[in-house]
């Protein structure tokens, strides 16, 4: 039941594949989205899908649940050429999508979630609840997920609402699983109940499709690895054969060097807490950040991290606790407030908070500096486009030009931009939030060559991050949080993988 | 994109009026004759003021359903200072500060207390109308000097242009250009698109809604200090069903009822094709209770045509760009 990597259980080699994709093109426009791409997903393997944003895994995603229909060439299940019209008949072909945003009912039942569309009926036709609530039941048993199946959905942890997801494809007996980057919002042991669970329906003979972003997830998860660059394949192999390095080379198409950090001598404290509190999210949370420095901030999702920073920057008021920005108590009534102070804050919620995503490049950026710029009321396009384009090649938007609407920018330019927002307003603190969640590799490495630059500008950082990699090879001192609390604080040189994990969990280590 | 979009909504307002000019002077001769241009502007003039600063509050994703019933607060306490002898000038300025406080009151219940403005003005709509009515009762105060009913109806000298509708071409270009080329109106839009990020922005999305309402507020007790003037009559029950106009003429003019976009040119354009709409009605006899039905269907339609033309031209760009749409709205196959 927990093999790592390595070969699936046994698979009987006569099978056909679960499902097959023969020369599959789709075009959107002028885009060629998927270009003759042919893929087999085996019974009993996890087979990742990888690639930059717009490689076209979503698109090969859709057609296979339906969603889209494909320009040419065949789709084809457990050997039968089939066309897949929506998703309810993708269901009742057996192919089951968990998508990275579960989509749930709230205020349903755990178990009415499941069974919705197939509820087991009873003998007058009506449903049979205590079947319904047995079966879920039973169902989360074999997952080995403690959840109460009569409790509504509204509340449940995202981690919790995949796995529901997850019963709810197994539910109807599912051929093919297809996780849609499901562990973008996960904290490190939520993913580990996932892979156990994608492990345990391998073994059932389904076929497990794992797009994702995270390569360690990719190499301990999944059998074979399939690359897609520009709409076209580039390789598939098993997954033991390959190393992190050649796969993002497929990927990209050069070498990448992941986390290049600049060497930076932290000056004096900018940003202190004291004693920070707020009722029902954290409790006693102080720490200081000099300039120069990245202070990385690990820890469960729900740690409290998010919660710290929202009060930072004047989202929400403290009950206790002072704020000390330059020497001087602050206290922030507005984000506006903050704004002025010199804090600057890259939330999590790119699209909700981050961005106004039908603004250009240059109305984005220039939004929290807007009435500073232009005192007389009136706005200059071309200044503005000034300001923008300089923060935006400095930090390499690309395409070029801030007068292109956001929203059709790639995740990572996109990050770029929310970044290049907040540097025009000359910070003295910024805090990123899950600044790299949901962008590609080769993003992802210009994003951590970005914050390195800015703090050895002298920008005091706060780096919160649920990816560990990401924080111990970035952050100069690690701040661990478990519930609401602070539970360790680590210099770069004594903070490993394991020691971040017992202080973010809560477990004492060892009589030590 | 979305200046294009609404360059094409607009552009298709000209073409409508236009239209509409021309089928009204085919059916009446006296449409475009200069002794009917004052009619024909001053009928909905007030609407059309009201308009303006909605148009503001709707793109920054909230709604004023008062506006109607500030204007009988405003004719009422106008006409009840008059009558007890308040000089015009000093019940004037009264009036407007009422009209900014019951603006304030809607702003503060929705940012502050976070009531949906829906509920919020629906409930001051009736509240404003009782005050009103008991201001001034039934009764109805005439006699006001002619200087003032003047500015009601009569025009600037030696010209066939009406008073109000100087009102309304300062306000318009005055409320344009706050909305399009200074940097309040970049919030504004921003607060509309998503009010979040613009919070998170540092746009101070209570202080600028906040102001909105106060606006709406003078503007729509101007107006009832206008149809006042106009009518040379003071009555509690004035501007009695006024908002759904106002609304119509706004969703008509292109702006999104769900905030975000739209422009103070359409506007204009929508207030001026429902003007001439409504006098060539009334110059070729249909009666005025068939006026109630063109406004409906105008309400409809400028909600319902904005709205299919938005998905027609995200098909476009979809095609252009590549972009999914949302989950299950193309037919497969």
């Amino acid at each position: 039941m927990t093999i790592a990597g390595g070969a699936a259980v046994e698979r009987p080699v006569a099978q056909a594949p679960r499902a097959e994709l023969r020369e599959v093109s789709k075009r959107f426009g002028a885009t060629q989205a998927l270009a003759s791409v042919s893929f087999e997903l085996l019974a009993g393997e996890v087979h990742a899908l990888v690639g930059e944003n717009g490689a076209g895994k979503s698109t090969l995603v859709k057609i296979l649940a339906g969603l889209y229909p494909p320009d040419s060439g065949l789709v084809l299940l457990d050997g039968q050429p089939q066309q897949i019209h929506g998703a309810a008949q993708a269901r009742d072909f057996g192919i089951a999508v968990v998508h990275q945003e579960p989509s749930l009912f709230p205020d349903l039942s755990i178990a009415e979630n499941v069974f919705l569309g197939h509820q087991p009926v009873g003998r007058a036709g009506s449903i049979d609840w205590r079947g319904m609530r047995r079966a879920a039941q039973a169902l989360f048993d074999e997952l080995g997920v403690r959840l109460d199946v009569a409790s509504p959905v509204r509340g449940l942890s995202m981690a919790d609402q995949q796995l529901i997801e997850i019963a709810r494809a197994l539910s109807f007996d599912a051929k093919v699983l297809v996780l849609d980057e499901p562990t973008a919002s996960l904290s490190t042991h939520e993913v580990d109940q996932l892979f156990v669970i994608a492990r345990q329906a391998r073994a059932k003979g389904v076929g497990v499709l794992f797009v994702n972003h995270r390569l360690e997830e990719v190499f301990e998860l999944s059998d074979r690895v399939t690359v897609l660059r520009d709409g076209r394949h580039v390789i598939t192999a098993p997954s033991i054969g390959l190393t992190p390095r050649d796969l993002i080379r497929h990927m990209v198409g050069r070498d990448v060097t992941m986390f290049p950090k600049v060497a930076a001598t932290p000056g004096d404290v900018l940003l202190e807490v004291d004693g920070l509190s707020r009722a029902g999210e954290f409790e006693d949370v102080s720490f200081a950040v000099r300039a120069g420095e990245i202070l990385g901030f690990a820890g469960l999702v729900g740690a409290g991290r998010t919660e710290v920073a929202r009060v930072l920057f004047g989202v929400e008021r403290p009950d206790r606790g002072v704020v000390r920005l330059g020497g001087r108590p602050v206290s922030f009534e507005s984000p506006a407030a903050a704004i002025q102070g010199g804090i600057a804050y890259v939330p999590e919620d790119r699209h909700q908070e981050g961005l106004v995503l039908d603004f250009s490049v240059a109305e984005n950026i220039s939004l929290p500096i807007i009435a500073r710029l232009f005192p007389r009321l009136f706005v200059g396009r071309r200044a503005e486009a000034r300001v923008a384009g300089e923060f935006s090649a400095e930090l390499n938007v690309r395409p070029a030009g801030v007068e292109r609407i956001v929203s059709g920018l790639s995740g990572g330019n996109q990050q770029k931009v929310v970044i290049a927002k907040w540097l025009a307003t000359k910070p003295q603190v910024l805090i990123l939030d899950e600044p790299t969640r949901g962008i590609d590799v080769a993003a992802k490495a210009e994003v951590h060559r970005i914050i390195g630059t800015l703090a050895a500008e002298g920008l005091a950082i706060m780096l919160i991050s649920s990816d560990l990699s990401e924080v111990l090879a970035m952050a100069d001192r690690i701040i661990v949080m478990h519930e609401g609390r602070i539970s360790a604080e680590l210099s770069s040189a004594e903070a490993t993988e394991e020691k971040v994990m017992v202080a973010a969990t809560g477990q004492q280590a060892g009589g030590a | 994109m979305i200046r294009q979009q609404l360059a094409r909504w607009e552009t298709l307002l000209a073409v409508t009026l236009a239209a509409v000019i021309i089928l009204g002077a085919l059916a009446s001769p006296f449409l475009l004759t200069p002794g009917n241009f004052s009619n024909l502007t001053v009928a909905v003039i007030e609407v059309s003021i009201m308009a303006l600063p909605m148009s503001l509050v709707i793109i920054a994703g909230e709604i004023d359903l008062s506006v109607e019933s500030m204007v009988g607060l405003s004719s009422s306490i106008l006409g009840f200072l008059y009558a007890a002898g308040v000089p015009l000038w000093i019940a004037i300025l009264v009036v407007l500060a009422v009209g900014a406080l019951g603006g304030l009151l809607n702003g503060l219940l929705v940012t502050r207390a976070g009531l949906p403005s829906l509920v919020v003005t629906l409930g001051t709509l009736a509240l404003y109308r009782g005050l009103a009515l008991v201001v001034l009762g039934p009764q109805a105060i005439s006699q006001f000097p002619s200087a003032f009913t003047t500015f009601g109806f009569g025009q600037i000298p030696g010209t066939p242009i009406p008073w109000p509708l100087v009102v309304f071409v300062i306000l318009g270009i005055g409320l344009g250009l706050m909305l399009h080329r200074t940097w309040v109106g970049r919030e504004i839009y921003a607060i509309g698109k998503s009010p979040r990020a613009a919070a998170f922005s540092g746009v101070r999305v209570a202080r600028v809604k906040a102001s909105l309402f106060v606006l709406s507020g003078v503007v729509a007790s101007l107006s009832g200090v206008i149809l006042t003037a106009r009518f040379a009559s003071a009555r509690a029950d004035a501007g009695t069903g006024m908002t759904l106009t106002v609304v119509t003429i706004v969703l008509l003019g292109g702006v999104n009822i769900f905030g975000g976009s739209g422009s103070i040119v359409g506007v204009v354009l929508a207030a001026a094709t429902l003007a001439v709409l409504e006098n060539a009605l009334r110059l070729t006899g249909i009666p005025a209770d068939y006026q109630s039905i063109v406004v409906g269907l105008l309400l409809i339609v400028s909600v319902g045509l904005p709205n299919a033309a938005h998905q027609v031209n995200q098909a476009v760009d979809r095609a252009h760009t590549g972009r999914p749409p949302p989950t299950g709205s193309i037919a497969p196959g």
